[in-house]
């Protein structure tokens, strides 16, 4: 394991080994010790800093704040979680969880046919040249990213000029004068939120997809063909529930950030809240951190329960 | 009566790669069909042809007397068995015997009562409810073969489908697959690289080499009387003389070839001995032991001998005389 060429001696080799050809033999006596050194240092960090910081978390959101004095009450009370029913508050859980399913399901619709193809049909120069432009865009400043969509998206920007250039300029105007998801402009506008998380969120499901849609073997789609399948029907039979596994894992990580991302509704949308924001102003210029604490935990349930039912949907059968 | 499957002049060519060359063929309805050769000769893609996966780049085939030309998979009345079974590991074998059916749109009852009929067929019943993963190798190949026959195919078509298991399952699933095909009446066409699978299975051997058909015949007459070194050699590995060495044996001006188990071993002096040599090597087989053995005279050269199990195997440096009967020495038509 330490030194490649020392990994054929067995123990009891040629007295006066090196320390690497005795801690190979070591390891190879007592292969659990192997693991265990290799495990040890990742679980405590989960253990401690992951899921420390989680039940930390949980338990604030157990304590709650006294009114007037703005101090934290470090008393166990559901009061704050019931603040969470208040009208402002469900608008605001409810904003962020259909803004988060709006765009997994647009992230998993753009990103199949991308995914399906360098999967399936592309080799060699082509598959380098799937996966740069894939990552490219992740290479740049997210915050640069974002900034450059406000322009693009703004009024007097590129999307508007193009539209009145191609006569478009109406059906801009008219998409933009539906109630709640219109605006102003596209930048200050639901719609604007939605193309930015889409853009920014959409390697993070094409990645995972295309693993899945690779490690279906062609011969299982032949198989369908062969037994009287059309295209739709291996698509809905075979593929989508081979690669399923990938697409939750794209849907995750799609649908997670967007629950707590809190820069790009700040720099593009409407002015109203997502969870994230509330999470943002409330631990930080309204100090209550409990009340940011309850919030927090909301994307975590969610996500717990995005996964039960894929499971019991029976998403992850294939793995 | 219109043949099941027919070549005329077929070609695949993958970039400059002939991987069918100019072949034509014909398999009569029930026939059982061996496609038999080293692999990368062409055998697979053929089989691929006709099921649809594969397009000819020239020539046509005619599937029960349709050209096939326009025809996409999922319309061909042909269905396969493939090497690696390809089962739906997301559905259970039920499913997957039925998946035929439920594509055609037959209601869930009568479709689940067809697949537990084919799954009683290959001996399966009562696995239904399985998935893939939970069977051993011989049983996936059974579901492979129930989840194909389910659609009542005109012709099935069977790409290795026994290479993956051992020996006594191999041996136990030809019997099987025989007695099958006898029974349902389907054209069988199959693909195997093996030689004695294809003896003992077919009706009939096509014996491909680097895309081409080098014989077609029963299987007494390609081991009998091969038509080229290629497949002298491959079937049965014979010994093949060059027409010089033929001739100073008594036989015609060609190639020609020498099975080993038509030599017998004589004493030295035997007025019937024909050559004499001394073994080099032995192998045993179990029923029975090969051996080398280098020929005295010019030109020096080695002859395998089979000696059947019970005679006496003489040890390496032994002096034998060699003697067979004169048919044996088959002369090639080909003159390569």
């Amino acid at each position: 394991m330490t030194d490649p060429a020392a990994s054929g001696s067995a123990p009891g080799s040629a007295p006066g080994a090196g320390l690497s050809e005795r801690l190979t033999a070591l390891f190879w006596r007592r292969p659990g010790l192997l693991v265990a050194l290799l495990i040890t240092p990742p679980l405590l960090w989960l253990g401690v800093v992951y899921i420390g910081s989680l039940a930390a978390l949980l338990w604030q959101s157990f304590y709650s704040i006294d009114e007037f004095s703005g101090a934290i009450v470090k008393e166990f009370t559901l009061k704050t979680y019931a603040e969470l029913g208040l009208q402002q508050n469900i608008d605001i859980i409810v904003r962020t969880v259909l803004m988060a399913a709006a765009v997994t399901v647009a992230s998993v619709i753009l990103a199949f046919p991308i995914a399906f193809f360098a999967a399936r049909y592309a080799r060699g120069r082509w598959k380098a040249f799937f996966y740069l432009g894939i990552m490219l865009p992740l290479w740049s400043s997210y915050l640069v990213k974002v900034y450059a969509w406000k322009l693009i998206l703004a009024k007097e920007g590129i999307v508007t000029w193009a539209a009145n250039g191609i006569g478009a300029g109406p059906l801009l105007d008219g998409v933009l004068a539906l109630p709640v998801i219109g605006g102003g402009s596209l930048s200050t506008s639901y719609i604007g939120t939605f193309l930015v998380f889409v853009y920014v969120w959409l390697p993070y499901m094409i990645l995972p997809m295309q693993a899945a849609l690779e490690r279906v073997p062609t011969s299982m789609i032949e198989a369908s063909a062969d037994l009287g399948a059309g295209g739709l029907r291996t698509l809905r039979s075979v593929i989508l529930p081979l690669a399923a596994p990938g697409i939750i894992a794209g849907s995750i990580f799609t649908f997670s950030l967007t629950l707590g991302d809190y820069i790009i509704p700040q720099i593009i949308g409407s002015s109203r809240y997502f969870i994230g924001q509330a999470v943002y102003s409330l631990q930080g210029t309204a100090g209550n951190v409990p009340l940011a604490a309850a919030f927090a935990v909301i994307p975590i349930v969610i996500m717990l329960v995005y996964l039960t039912i894929a499971r019991r949907m029976g998403a992850f059968d294939a793995l | 009566m219109t043949p099941a499957v027919e070549f005329s002049h077929v070609s695949r060519l993958f970039g400059t790669v002939r991987a069918v060359d100019d072949v034509s063929l014909t398999i009569p309805e029930g026939e059982f069909f061996a496609m038999l050769g080293p692999s990368g000769s062409g055998k697979t893609t053929c089989l691929r042809l006709i099921s649809g996966f594969e397009l000819p780049t020239g020539g046509e085939i005619r599937i029960f007397g349709a050209p096939s030309g326009d025809v996409p998979p999922n319309q061909r009345q042909v269905n396969t068995v493939f090497q690696d079974y390809a089962l739906f590991p997301h559905m259970s074998v039920r499913d997957n015997v039925a998946y035929g059916p439920m594509v055609k749109g037959v209601p869930k009852a009568k479709r689940h009562a067809l697949a537990e009929e084919m799954l009683a067929l290959v001996h399966l019943d009562g696995f239904g409810d399985r998935k893939p993963a939970q069977l051993s190798g011989g049983q996936r190949q059974r579901v492979a073969l129930a989840r194909a026959l389910v659609n009542q195919p005109r012709v099935l078509l069977l790409d290795e489908p026994l290479g993956a298991l051992d020996l006594k399952l191999r041996e136990a699933m030809q019997d099987e697959l025989k007695s099958l095909q006898q029974r349902l009446g389907i054209t069988f066409v199959f693909v195997t690289h093996d030689q004695g699978e294809a003896l003992s299975m077919a009706d009939r051997v096509a014996v491909f080499d680097q895309g081409r058909i080098i014989q077609v015949g029963s299987p007494s007459e390609i081991y009998e009387r091969p038509a080229t070194r290629f497949v002298a050699d491959f079937v049965g590995s014979s010994n093949v003389l060059s027409p010089a060495e033929a001739r100073a044996l008594g036989g015609a001006d060609r190639w020609a070839s020498l099975r080993p188990e038509a030599i017998r071993l004589l004493l030295p002096h035997d007025p019937a001995a024909r050559l004499s040599g001394r073994v080099t090597t032995v192998r045993y087989l179990g029923a029975g032991t090969r051996i080398g053995i280098e020929v005295e005279g010019r030109p020096a050269r080695e002859l395998a001998v089979l000696i059947p199990a019970g005679q006496p195997v003489p040890a390496p440096g032994t002096m034998v005389a060699l003697g067979w009967a004169d048919p044996a020495l088959h002369p090639m038509e080909a003159a390569e």
